[in-house]
């Protein structure tokens, strides 16, 4: 367990995702804010991993923890003084409460892992397509409460005034932590038995592993996960419930089936391709850019990166790695 | 007795009705491609939004109500065959996580394209509004719609389940459904059945689109989002297998959906879709087959 070949499969995304916090900041300021959405997707997309990855069950709910962990730490970090005016109907014990910057990421990691432990208790009995769909039932809820429960949140209104504390390094540390929790679970004894029901249920279940409890670990840890990579982004820009729904699983699901679901390696890839062509297409959308660039009509990128998905999964339905971990060229396993 | 309870009138009970039935005719097609091919279909929205669109086109070059109804299937069939061969066929072998996430790509890659053709405004299909117009029965406005809606549902599912159980290549479909090799290997022609199941599920949104322009005349890229969320869960709530409890549960949640968006009060009504998932998810924890199945005929395949 603690040979070199593995310690290579941590160090590669972690080597790459601070390659990407390297080059941005040799950007323009106005060029940085990509990188820094890049390494909060990479997070998201990482935690997606540790559970749809690892038990192989699809979840359509993540976005849920996300959101909540953007709200929990919305709210805590909004000045005492500007509450008011953004969220009239603010719950009062909310009111008064206001935390930093870091204990408000651990606080939405922790709402993220609770929801998830909530929701987990009862849907992790599922599977398959009942499963998909509950999650997906799970993302609707969030989002439709979230938008109309304004105790908790600014409801309809974007969440302006929260501290804009994720900069290229809280995010880049951000996606650090990720991605090495996914690690250490994924090597761990959990993990493996986890992979195990994948591969396998009925054999699994048969050598004495519990799927549920298994399943439920996972999903606990990535909703936690998810919860503070939403910290992570609701101190990146200022969002609404929009922006936390269906296009963000879309786009983060994207990522992982691209790069490919089995491995982690897969996850930080795809995060960091579709990114990446993301945002050089809306920057060519942008037609003030007078140079070689192409100045292409709007929506292309939505067009692009979806036939992209498609064309991936025709192709190479285990995505650009085949789920496989990186490994350095010429050495075998 | 719950009808006083829940404040419902005669008005809200035929609106009810109304979108029952429609959303009893989507989750037939919804319904019917999960049963022979076992895909849950992310992209039938966006079939349902071609039509639309095409009928708004055909409104807008001024063409008879029957030329643009004539458009709107043509246009609804190419557009369900080209997804059958392209994506779906190729993926046909992958695991049904693959084949669902594909589908989330075309829909997505469909609504993206809408979105860059036709701009995010939005169209008027106003060729077949006289549909829209209310007659009176003892003080209750009925939509002309709302009566054809239902007509348009029974007539559909009484034509599919004579389909299914009458003729070969019902027999088929079913026997499909149910062990796709086994079909294959006793001589079904597998792409031929499947072929059929697309063509009429191709046929079902066309009808679930002319339906819908009715009644939101304007169409948007994101038109029938919501109808498709809320029938996709009707459908699961039904039993996902058979066409018959699908649509039961299609009907179920529309008949819900209007009951309680016309009977509770603004600041209730607005956390419907979270009363209905709900529902949803609690009906799938106690019975995952779907509450209008008997027995337990899905097992996962070891």
């Amino acid at each position: 367990m603690r040979r070199p070949e593995h310690l290579v499969q941590l160090a590669a995304p972690c080597v790459l995702v601070v390659g990407v916090a390297l080059l941005g900041t040799l950007v323009s300021a106005s060029s940085e804010g990509y990188f820094v959405d890049t390494l909060v997707k990479v997070s998201i997309v990482v935690a997606l991993y540790v559970f749809i990855g690892n038990s192989g069950v699809l979840s359509f709910g993540h976005i849920s923890f996300v959101a909540l962990g953007a709200w929990t730490a919305g709210v805590l970090t909004v000045p005492t003084a500007e509450k008011p005016a953004i969220m009239p109907n603010l719950a009062h014990f909310l009111r008064g409460t206001t935390v930093g910057n870091i204990p408000s990421l651990l606080l939405a990691a922790l709402a993220g892992g609770l929801f998830a432990l909530v929701i987990g208790l009862a849907l992790m009995r599922l599977s398959g397509l009942a499963a998909g769909i509950a999650t997906f039932g799970v993302l609707e809820i969030t989002h439709n409460v979230l938008r109309y429960y304004e105790k908790i949140g600014p409801g309809l209104n974007t969440f302006s005034s929260v501290p804009q504390t994720t900069g290229l390094w809280q995010a880049t540390i951000g996606a650090l932590v990720v991605i090495c929790v996914a690690f250490v679970y994924q090597r761990g004894r959990f993990g493996r038995m986890l992979r195990a029901t994948r591969e396998d249920a009925p054999a699994a279940s048969a050598v004495g592993i519990s799927v549920y409890r298994q399943r439920l670990g996972a999903f606990v840890l990535s909703g936690a996960l998810a919860g503070l990579a939403g910290g992570l982004y609701v101190h990146l820009l200022p969002m609404n419930t929009e922006s936390l729904y269906l296009d963000l699983t879309f786009i983060t699901l994207a990522m992982l089936v691209f790069g490919g679901v089995g491995s982690l390696w897969g996850a930080v890839i795809g995060a960091l391709a579709i990114s990446a062509l993301n945002s050089f297409l809306s920057d060519a959308e942008n037609t003030v850019h007078i140079g070689f660039r192409l100045p292409l009509p709007n929506g292309t990128r939505l067009v692009t990166v979806g036939a992209l998905m498609a064309l991936v999964l025709i192709l190479r339905p285990s995505g650009l790695t085949g789920g496989r971990e990186f490994r350095l060229p010429g050495r075998r396993a | 007795m719950t009808l006083a309870i829940l404040n419902v009138d005669w008005q809200t009970l035929a609106d009810a009705l109304a979108l029952g039935a429609v959303y009893a005719l989507m989750a037939v097609g919804i319904g019917l491609v999960f049963g022979v091919l076992r895909l849950v279909n992310f992209a039938y929205r966006q079939l349902v939004m071609a039509g639309a669109y095409a009928l708004a086109f055909a409104s807008q070059w001024n063409w008879p109500g029957w030329a643009g109804i004539l458009f709107c299937f043509a246009v609804v069939l190419a557009l369900s065959f080209v997804m059958d061969r392209l994506v779906f066929r190729p993926l046909r072998t992958q695991s049904p996580a693959v084949m669902l996430v594909a589908t989330f790509a075309v829909a997505y890659l469909l609504q993206s394209i809408a979105l860059l053709w036709f701009g995010p405004l939005g169209k008027i299909a106003s060729s077949l509004a006289q549909l829209n117009r209310p007659f009176v029965i003892s003080g209750v406005d009925i939509r002309k719609i709302a009566v054809v809606a239902v007509i348009v549902a029974v007539l559909c599912l009484v034509g599919l389940q004579v389909l299914l159980v009458r003729t070969t290549v019902g027999l088929q479909m079913r026997a499909v459904a149910i062990d796709f090799r086994t079909a294959r290997m006793l001589g079904v022609r597998a792409n031929r059945v499947i072929g059929g199941a697309v063509v009429i599920s191709g046929l079902l949104a066309a009808v679930v689109a002319i339906m819908l322009t009715v009644q939101t005349p304007l169409v948007t890229p994101d038109f029938a989002l919501r109808d498709t969320i809320v029938v996709l869960a009707g459908v699961v709530l039904g039993g996902m297998n058979r066409p018959v409890p699908a649509t039961l549960g299609g009907f179920a949640i529309g008949f819900a959906s209007g009951l309680l968006g016309g009977a509770l009060p603004t600041t209730q009504s607005q956390y419907l879709p979270s009363i209905l998932f709900a529902a949803v998810i609690l009906v799938l924890l106690v019975r995952p087959n779907g509450i209008f199945t008997r027995g337990r005929d899905l097992l996962e395949r070891v």
